[in-house]
């Protein structure tokens, strides 16, 4: 089975909390396949404007019943119509895109701070049989819904918010060195701000802990063709996200 | 005559034999197997890779795309593996399909478009699209692209440099296109292929800075249309050499337009992005046209918008 493009059906399309949405779509030959970290590439109208597709991170899959679970929020006019899909409607969807996280380590920590944690949902989840600890931050309580998300998955989750309204005050990674020093995790994976993303990467690589990132990247076509999303690689050579990504060993990436 | 519905949409570009006459414009199909999974290469009426310079190149720093209404800007930089990691490594793997092969060349200075010729003589690609109009890099871009003379310096050494078939890529970026298609033609160009992306910018009205990375980018998408409709008009009625169409092809009613307006081939560019399909659909779209009005070949379009 390879990336495909298929017409797929929207299950539900509702509001999670202000301006961030479920979109659960049916589409068997993508959730058949696809792993945590992967992305699909919707197409949400024949209309020229706007004309390219959304790249959005899977956020669960079910391989049983075909149906993929995608969390996004109302950022611009493309998921400004995305958010107009009714149950029914069909986009194109193309995908599974990309590579997902490496399952290692029996021990994880997921790091994520706002729409970075929609793939950690999927991430989670495979990791049952050895239950992950979450961190994650957001800039206030109403953005945090995500526990809801995580419940009866990750049995431990740390919570940043940057008004203080729940949780610590801060950041994940002012956090991150004190989780680190009291528990023995033995891979950390990432995933949101680029910011977030560079402070977890140096602070694993201080701890002497594996870590991936999951990078975000503005793109055009997804499977490498066009390179509008690569970003500078420590080899040297430029690593295409939508490709080589976009999940990458945090040691890939020069920062 | 011909008349064998296989045989209709067939087209001969300057001894470039293409199953269809739907090309993939350079840089939007990165080197044909990125689409491999979705498209069948063999459909394809020719693969024209992604801009290859002498080294490899990494391209430009920053955010590199930004779309626009019904089009994109990219300021990617001729970013590429350089031309012998093409021979060695992609070019075998483009071998096992029965598609012509075109590469786009790009140099800095008139003799480095002569070695990029050279080297790529007797390696199996099908023909040569000279870049002497890629807005994004510093040097070797508009310069060449927008003189006359120098463009049709480039284009006398590449042909003096290779036995293959040599495409010149107008820009758009100029004042008189019908001057720039003469010039390369006078130089020897065994067609002339255009739109290449025009110049354009936008602006983050929160930041006050430019989006892309470098400032300013190359505008493509169906936006574009009617600007590359018009030079690929005023070009082909200035020479005599095939003439290939592009800039915002989305649907085969866009190719067909293209081909009135007297280009012999078009190609699909950021269509694919959108569609991967697109070159394909574009081509049996047009098959499906030629049926509907009697037509038995596509040359019939060529060229045929009445003026008068």
């Amino acid at each position: 089975m390879a990336k495909t493009c298929v017409l797929a059906q929207i299950i539900e399309n509702s509001v999670i909390a202000g301006d961030v949405f479920k979109l659960i779509v049916t589409a068997p030959a993508i959730a058949g396949i696809a792993r945590p970290g992967q992305f699909v590439h919707l197409r949400l109208t024949d209309q020229l404007d706007p004309l390219l597709r959304r790249p959005l991170s899977i956020a669960d899959c079910h391989a049983a019943n075909g149906t993929l679970t995608l969390i996004y929020r109302v950022v611009g006019r493309g998921t400004m119509l995305m958010t107009k899909l009714q149950p029914g409607d069909t986009v194109d969807c193309m995908g599974p895109l990309g590579n997902g996280f490496t399952l290692t380590g029996q021990r994880p920590l997921l790091v994520g701070g706002g729409m970075g944690l929609a793939p950690l949902v999927m991430l989670a989840k495979a990791f049952c049989s050895r239950p992950a600890t979450i961190l994650m931050g957001g800039r206030n309580e109403q953005e945090l819904f995500w526990p809801n998300m995580y419940a009866g998955v990750c049995p431990n989750i740390h919570i940043t918010t940057d008004d203080g309204s729940i949780g610590y005050r801060g950041f994940t990674i002012d956090v991150l060195p004190g989780l680190l020093e009291k528990e023995k995790f033995d891979v950390i994976y990432a995933c949101g701000p680029h910011v977030m993303l560079q402070g977890v990467a140096a602070i694993a690589a201080k701890y002497k802990i594996p870590c991936q990132v999951s990078l975000e990247e503005y793109m055009a076509c997804g499977v490498g063709a066009c390179l509008s999303c690569t970003c500078a690689g420590t080899s040297g050579k430029r690593h295409k996200v939508c490709t080589d990504g976009p999940v990458f060993w945090a040691e890939e990436v020069a920062w | 005559m011909v008349s064998n519905v296989n045989d209709m949409l067939a087209v001969n570009i300057a001894g470039i034999k293409m199953k269809t006459p739907v090309m993939t414009a350079s840089g939007t199909f990165g080197f044909g197997l990125e689409y491999s999974d979705f498209v069948d290469l063999n459909q394809v009426g020719a693969i024209v890779v992604k801009g290859t310079t002498l080294a490899p190149k990494a391209g430009n720093s920053g955010r590199r795309m930004a779309e626009t209404p019904a089009g994109m800007l990219n300021s990617i930089g001729l970013e590429n593996p350089g031309v012998e990691e093409f021979i060695h490594t992609i070019m075998p793997r483009l071998a096992k399909y029965d598609v012509p092969v075109i590469v786009n060349i790009s140099g800095n200075t008139v003799e480095e478009y002569g070695q990029l010729a050279a080297r790529l003589d007797k390696t199996g690609v099908a023909g040569l699209e000279v870049n002497i109009s890629c807005p994004n890099v510093k040097q070797g871009g508009i310069a060449f692209g927008t003189c006359p003379d120098s463009a049709a310096q480039v284009v006398r050494e590449v042909k003096a440099k290779t036995t293959l078939p040599v495409i010149a890529k107008l820009s758009p970026n100029v004042t008189d296109i019908a001057l720039m298609a003469k010039a390369v033609e006078a130089a020897g160009a065994d067609a002339i292929s255009l739109i290449n992306t025009l110049l354009g910018m936008a602006i983050d009205i929160h930041t006050w800075r430019p989006v892309l990375g470098n400032i300013v980018g190359g505008f493509s998408g169906p936006a574009v249309k009617p600007v590359a409709l018009r030079m690929v008009w005023q070009a082909a009625n200035a020479v005599k050499v095939p003439v290939i169409g592009m800039g915002g092809i989305m649907t085969a009613a866009d190719a067909v337009e293209f081909m009135l307006a007297g280009a012999s081939a078009v190609a699909v560019g950021t269509a694919n992005f959108v569609n991967p399909y697109a070159a394909v659909e574009v081509a049996g779209g047009i098959r499906d046209y030629l049926t509907e009005r009697g037509l038995n070949q596509v040359s019939q379009l060529v060229g045929k918008v009445n003026c008068g």
